[in-house]
């Protein structure tokens, strides 16, 4: 049954294996990269072949319907100038009390628009690959939002595409603070395997009082999400260790399962 | 095995993965991402050579850790390791017969998996599991099991469409023909 062609091919492709798994991170990250780039046609392909419905809809658009979109988008346009006027000055107001009790200057953040273009085929990892790489600016654990909230990180930067892991996954904790009176602070975990909407707060005082609504956010502890991020909101808190600590489920504000466009912060 | 089903082997190795990475229709429906380089495997093992089952299983392995948060060759190992046996006893094995590839199949995208994250959790690597990672694992059997006899299928459809035919052997043979004569 066993002849030396299939010990020598059993030994090859363990030889093979092991050499891989014990290569250096760099020489790892550049072997992704060189076969990650193999897809990057089907990629393109494939974005094209998304984008092609929606160019022929809005070649068939019927005038009216642009027209009254025109005059929507200019109202909430105008809408938003007020807003952006009225914010610009309490910015001010801001950093004029804040240099009077000389509080340190809050650096603006600015944020660049990536397109999902993959998912994590394995199921125990919660990580998309987005558009955006070192050729963009793009660094390591720089934070990852939608207009609903924080999704998660970059963990992984190539020069045209990086790896975002997404909070749910065990390589993605964020200090996050409730926002109640006590203003307490805890670490977003991974909730469950199968319901991505929902994560965990752990490491709360066994003290704290929450209740289902409260808002999360991040804290600003740890060095890499901004504080004020929105997270997500309280769903349920129970006791764990015999009361030491308390644990919260908290409803995610972005929805993991349907990310197509993504923000990418800088400080 | 012809030189078209070889090629087809690594082809559809390599949209397997990119479907996977892709396509989340499946995972978002049934809270897991079908694997079917298992099911490839299957079906590699029991018409290719030994070599090709160890291309396929480095190769695929490859595609599948570049696209994903697993270290590079993690999956290699598992993919072989179930092409192997099933190579070494496919004289064996009724391959033509549906309910062997189901079985196959199911078996395979069950084993795969689960030497994966035994791996995984050698090396220390911190994974998402929990009791949903069993559902998932579910998941995955099924589908593997019900694309096998897909996936036989259609290289066989693929054979017969671009591969050369046999001809077919007559029971006329010019030596015994006897000659009338007057």
């Amino acid at each position: 049954m066993f002849k030396q062609k299939h010990f020598l091919a059993l030994g090859a492709v363990t030889l093979v294996a092991l050499l891989l798994l014990s290569l250096p991170q760099r020489v790892t990250s550049r072997l992704k990269l060189a076969m990650g780039s193999l897809f990057l046609p089907l990629t393109s392909l494939t974005t094209t072949a998304q984008q092609l419905p929606a160019d022929v809809a809005n070649d068939v658009l019927p005038r009216r319907e642009l027209l009254q979109e025109i005059s929507r988008l200019q109202q909430e346009n105008q809408e938003l100038k007020v807003q952006a006027l009225q914010n610009a000055s309490m910015a001010m107001e801001n950093e004029q009390l804040r240099y009077q009790l000389r509080w340190q200057r809050q650096a603006p953040w600015k944020i660049k628009l990536a397109n999902v273009v993959m998912r994590d085929p394995a199921n125990w990892w919660r990580t998309v690959e987005i558009d955006l790489g070192s050729e963009n600016g793009l660094t390591n654990n720089l934070p990852v939002l939608t207009a609903d909230g924080l999704i998660g990180r970059i963990s992984a930067v190539w020069p045209t595409h990086s790896q975002v892991v997404l909070i749910g996954d065990p390589n993605c904790r964020v200090s996050a603070q409730v926002d109640n009176p006590a203003h307490d602070i805890g670490v977003v975990n991974a909730a469950g395997t199968l319901d991505n909407t929902l994560a965990d707060l752990t490491y709360l005082s066994g003290t704290a009082i929450l209740k289902p609504g409260q808002a999360v956010i991040t804290s600003g502890l740890g060095g890499v999400f901004p504080k004020g991020i929105p997270i997500g909101q309280i769903v349920d808190s129970r006791p764990v260790e015999f009361g030491l600590y308390t644990q919260a489920r908290v409803k995610l504000g972005a929805n993991l399962g349907t990310l197509e466009q993504v923000w990418v912060l800088f400080r | 095995m012809s030189k078209q089903n070889l090629t087809l082997i690594f082809a559809a190795a390599f949209l397997t993965v990119f479907g996977e990475s892709t396509l989340s229709g499946l995972r978002g429906w049934l809270g897991a991402q079908v694997d079917l380089l298992p099911a490839l495997m299957v079906y590699t093992a029991l018409y290719a050579s030994i070599t090709t089952v160890g291309l396929l299983a480095v190769f695929g392995g490859m595609f599948f850790d570049s696209l994903s948060a697993n270290p590079l060759g993690i999956s290699i190992l598992p993919l072989f390791l179930v092409g192997f046996i099933i190579y070494l006893q496919r004289d064996l094995i009724l391959r033509d017969l549906s309910f062997a590839q189901i079985i196959l199949g199911a078996a395979a995208s069950a084993l795969v998996p689960l030497l994966k994250v035994l791996l995984l959790l050698t090396a220390g690597t911190p994974l998402l599991l929990g009791w949903g990672s069993l559902w998932q694992w579910i998941v995955l059997t099924v589908g593997g099991a019900v694309a096998t006899p897909i996936i036989f299928a259609l290289f066989q459809w693929f054979d017969h469409a671009f591969g050369y035919q046999l001809r077919s052997e007559s029971s006329f043979r010019p030596d015994r023909e006897i000659r009338r004569k007057r």
